[in-house]
């Protein structure tokens, strides 16, 4: 018992630790232009529970603070999702994606060129 | 069995919180493009922690804190080595050995920037800008600049003094790194204390400007970065010498110490020993002048644990002789053999900066400035004798942070000024001696709002008490709005409270006959009460393409209204008096600006800027004297296509038109020394020519004013020095005609 409770005072610390209220992560977003950036950001910021989203136009990371008791990455990444972009686990809708605008169609191999040069 | 079960349901939140990195490993190649390199080995130095990416290139790999190295390799690439101080996405491109010297990153930054997304009307001159015209200090820096205006030098001292929205640089807040530096003493002269080459990038803001930096700032805010140890240039000389006599050098070394320091020493030593006298009036057309000038910079960087911090130590030895050419300070100072004047400055600063970002929380910042400087300027002109030692202390904390999620933006702080000024003249009807100590201690909040679309607005106010100037509260607002791509319509509005130093400020006064007179006895500062006021202003860009080039069109609108100004009024030829604002006083300004890139390379700015600067004087409402209401500013420059060895042609044309200006009333002097109702339109045109040799050297040969315009005449009585009608003040162009000008830069990277 003794040894029982002592695991599940260990296993709460490493609870409220995973719990963090400034937990980062950092996640593949696919986009191309600084239209998508504003997009990415905005798709992620206006999620609650998030408190800082930068993406990087190059690498195409996003990297979050946000808060775990409020959000977590799931539903951050269906809301990028929403706004058209996909992320490393959710595909956005063939919907969503029609949304973005013609400068940020990222699954079109012309488009993702024309923003090489 | 219980007890595995709790392990099994705590298991995947501890998979959970154990730290992994992902990423992917590319080749470089000329496209950019991800080509994954698959097979390619990654560790943890000083581990056995270690992966393989996949055929993707990609990966993951267990992170621990104590891992912060690490290496990648492949073979017939160059193996890298990346610090790792958090777990995150590592995308990386290997280098192929047999290309490896051929990498070179060519890009074209613009030289200016207008932000479409800040909410203040802010605009940012780049280093590349500020070599268009390169002479040669602060003051000269803003000649391809439209928001500025820089006036003609004084028949007397050969500063160079700026406008901005139609209001004298006094009225400006200008800052180096953020902490206030021209002003007091030094608000005269203290642009040409700051040598060109060591100005990293100047942000004008138009309009109220942040409560950040104080309560000072009424038409606008200029903040100059000085040039960073870490990242300018190893060794840099820039020699300098002009037809008008004028030779400059500057020097930069910059080395790291260690890991995390680093330093520079930025010498700077000018000299004019040539006299010329082109018009023949007897007087110097621009003074002798002999400035020494050593800045050391210590940084420091602890980009682990978030530390950036700056240590700063300033000397400056500035000499001028002016005055008529036969003047000889040995045998003629405060003589009436000759009339001459010398004005000798030295200043001392010593400034820190410490900054710390919280590396697990980015928006978390706290910063703290403080400076410390003396300036002493013994002068004489003619006559009459001017000193001012002012020392000043300056600290300034600042938090910076979040409300909810990173469009919420606040800083706040307090800030304490000290301030003590010891002025002695020796003037007929002043009195010889005045003293006074400033101190003030404030505190400010700011929040700034980004919706990351259409709306931005920064608000801040700020609580100061000062013990002349009382207890008063700064507000001010800055709001964007964007209704389609493209633009921007900005408006802000904010209050400005200063104590005018009168003498400091208006030091041309000395060389002039004129009986100086205050008026008021009642104030705290020269009987004088302090300067407040409200500047309001919209402002709206657009940006399109024309004929499939890029431009953009600004259209700016301010209106700065004084509650109380201390009015420094010309209008008796035989007088100058200084006196509290009895009515109105205002500066309304308009500007159309047009930029347009019309071919690669070469880029188009104008202006056309009006301006309507009454104040009421103690003879009527009347146009401040030598405010052109009218002017137009052009600039064009062309580069050639930069090769692989940096070689290259620069090309650089700035012409500005000015409209007439008022004369202050000269109905009361003598015929011979009347002038008209207003002086004659100017304009004048610049060029400048640079040859970039290779990335380590190139020259330069430019022109001002080279259609050789002059003013006639520019000292009222020249041949009378010391009658009753001599004056200076009524210079309104150029005084020497062109000038001419080459000079070199070496760098070493």
């Amino acid at each position: 018992m003794k040894k029982f409770i002592i695991l599940v005072v260990f296993l709460i610390g490493i609870t409220s630790f995973a719990q963090n209220k400034n937990a980062k992560a950092s996640i593949e977003v696919d986009g191309v232009c600084m239209q998508c950036k504003a997009r990415i950001e905005k798709a992620s910021i206006t999620t609650k529970g998030v408190k800082s989203a930068v993406w990087n136009v190059d690498t195409h990371e996003l990297k979050l603070i946000y808060d775990e008791n409020k959000t977590n990455l799931k539903t951050i990444q269906s809301n990028i999702a929403k706004a058209g972009h996909d992320t490393n686990e959710i595909i956005a809708t063939d919907e969503a994606y029609n949304s973005v605008s013609p400068c940020c169609k990222y699954r079109d191999e012309q488009v993702v060129n024309e923003h090489k040069n | 069995m219980k007890y595995l079960l709790t392990i099994l349901i705590w298991f995947p939140i501890i998979s959970f919180s154990q730290e992994k990195i992902t990423g992917m490993i590319m080749e470089t190649n000329k496209e950019n493009k991800h080509i994954g390199l698959a097979g390619a080995n990654l560790y943890w130095l000083n581990t056995t922690v270690g992966t393989v990416t996949n055929v993707d290139g990609k990966f993951t790999l267990d992170y621990k804190k104590e891992y912060s190295k690490l290496i990648i390799s492949y073979v017939g690439f160059k193996t890298d080595t990346l610090t790792i101080t958090e777990p995150k996405m590592v995308h990386h491109w290997l280098q192929s050995m047999d290309n490896l010297d051929e990498v070179t990153i060519n890009s074209r930054k613009l030289a200016t920037a207008k932000s479409y997304l800040q909410a203040g009307n802010t605009f940012t001159v780049s280093s590349d800008e500020l070599l268009k015209a390169a002479c040669c200090n602060l003051s000269e820096s803003f000649e391809t600049n439209p928001s500025i205006d820089v006036n003609f030098a004084d028949a007397i001292s050969g500063t160079k003094q700026i406008k901005m929205l139609g209001l004298t640089s006094p009225y400006i807040l200008i800052t180096t790194e953020n902490i206030p530096s021209i002003r007091g003493a030094s608000q005269a002269f203290g642009l040409s204390f700051i040598p060109g080459t060591w100005v990293e990038s100047i942000q004008i803001t138009k309009g109220a400007g942040s409560v950040v930096n104080g309560y000072e700032s009424i038409a606008g805010q200029i903040n100059t970065e000085i040039v960073k140890p870490s990242t300018d240039d190893k060794f840099f000389v820039n020699a300098y010498g002009s037809v008008n006599g004028r030779l400059e050098l500057n020097t930069h070394i910059n080395t790291k110490v260690s890991d995390k320091w680093s330093t520079g020493l930025y010498l700077h030593g000018n000299m004019r020993e040539t006299k010329f006298d082109k018009n023949g009036d007897s007087f110097l057309d621009m003074p002798l002048q002999k400035q020494i000038n050593v800045l050391n910079r210590w940084q420091y960087t602890n980009q682990e644990k978030g530390f950036v911090s700056f240590l700063n130590f300033k000397f400056l030895n500035d000499e001028k002789q002016t005055g008529q050419v036969d003047f000889n300070p040995k045998t003629d100072k405060l003589t009436t053999n000759f009339l001459g004047s010398e004005i000798n400055t030295k200043r001392y600063e010593v400034s820190g900066k410490l900054g710390y970002v919280n590396p697990e929380i980015p928006w978390q910042s706290v910063g703290v400035q403080t400076a410390f400087s003396s300036h002493k300027q013994d002068s004489y002109f003619g006559l009459r004798q001017y000193d001012i030692t002012q020392n000043s202390l300056y600290a300034n904390a600042i938090y910076n942070s979040i409300i909810s999620d990173s469009r919420h933006k606040i800083k706040t702080g307090i800030s304490y000024t000290y301030d003590h000024y010891d002025e002695f003249l020796d003037v007929q009807n002043l009195d010889s001696n005045y003293k006074r100590t400033e101190n003030s201690i404030g505190a400010f909040f700011e929040y700034n709002f980004d919706n990351l679309e259409k709306i931005s607005l920064t608000a801040g106010i700020r609580v100061d008490h000062h013990n002349l100037l009382g207890t008063f509260i700064t507000p001010r607002l800055h709001v964007r709005y964007t209704p389609w791509q493209k633009s921007a319509l900005r408006a802000s509005f904010g209050r400005g409270k200063r104590s005018a130093n009168i003498f400091a400020e208006n030091q041309n006064i000395f060389s002039t006959s004129r009986n100086i007179n205050i008026l008021n006895s009642n104030g705290t500062i020269y009987g004088l009460n302090p300067e407040i006021a409200w500047n309001y202003g919209v402002s709206f860009l657009q940006g399109f393409n024309l004929f499939g080039k890029k431009a953009d069109i600004t259209l700016d609108y301010y209106i700065t209204d004084f509650k109380n100004q201390v009015v420094v009024d010309f209008e008796n030829p035989q007088e100058v008096n200084f006196y509290n604002l009895n009515g109105k006083s205002y500066a309304k300004s308009f500007q159309a600006e047009f930029n347009y890139n019309a071919f690669k390379h070469f880029d188009l700015r104008t202006a056309y800027k009006f301006y309507n600067v009454q104040t009421q004087y103690n003879v009527g409402k009347l146009e401040k004297p030598l405010t052109p209401k009218h002017r137009l500013f052009a600039n064009a420059s062309y580069e050639t296509q930069k090769q692989d060895t940096g070689n290259q042609w620069k090309f650089d044309l700035t012409y500005n038109w000015i409209g007439n200006q008022r004369f202050s009333s000269t109905v009361s002097s003598p015929a011979m020394y009347q002038l008209p109702d207003r002086t004659p339109t100017i304009s004048t045109l610049n060029a400048q020519i640079t040859k970039v040799f290779s990335k380590t050297f190139e020259v330069y040969l430019g022109g001002e004013n080279i259609t050789n315009v002059k003013q006639p005449n520019p000292i009222v009585s020249a041949n009378n020095p010391f009658g009753a009608n001599f004056d200076t003040t009524f210079v309104y162009g150029p005084i020497f005609g062109s000038m001419y000008y080459a000079g070199l830069r070496l760098k070493i990277e």
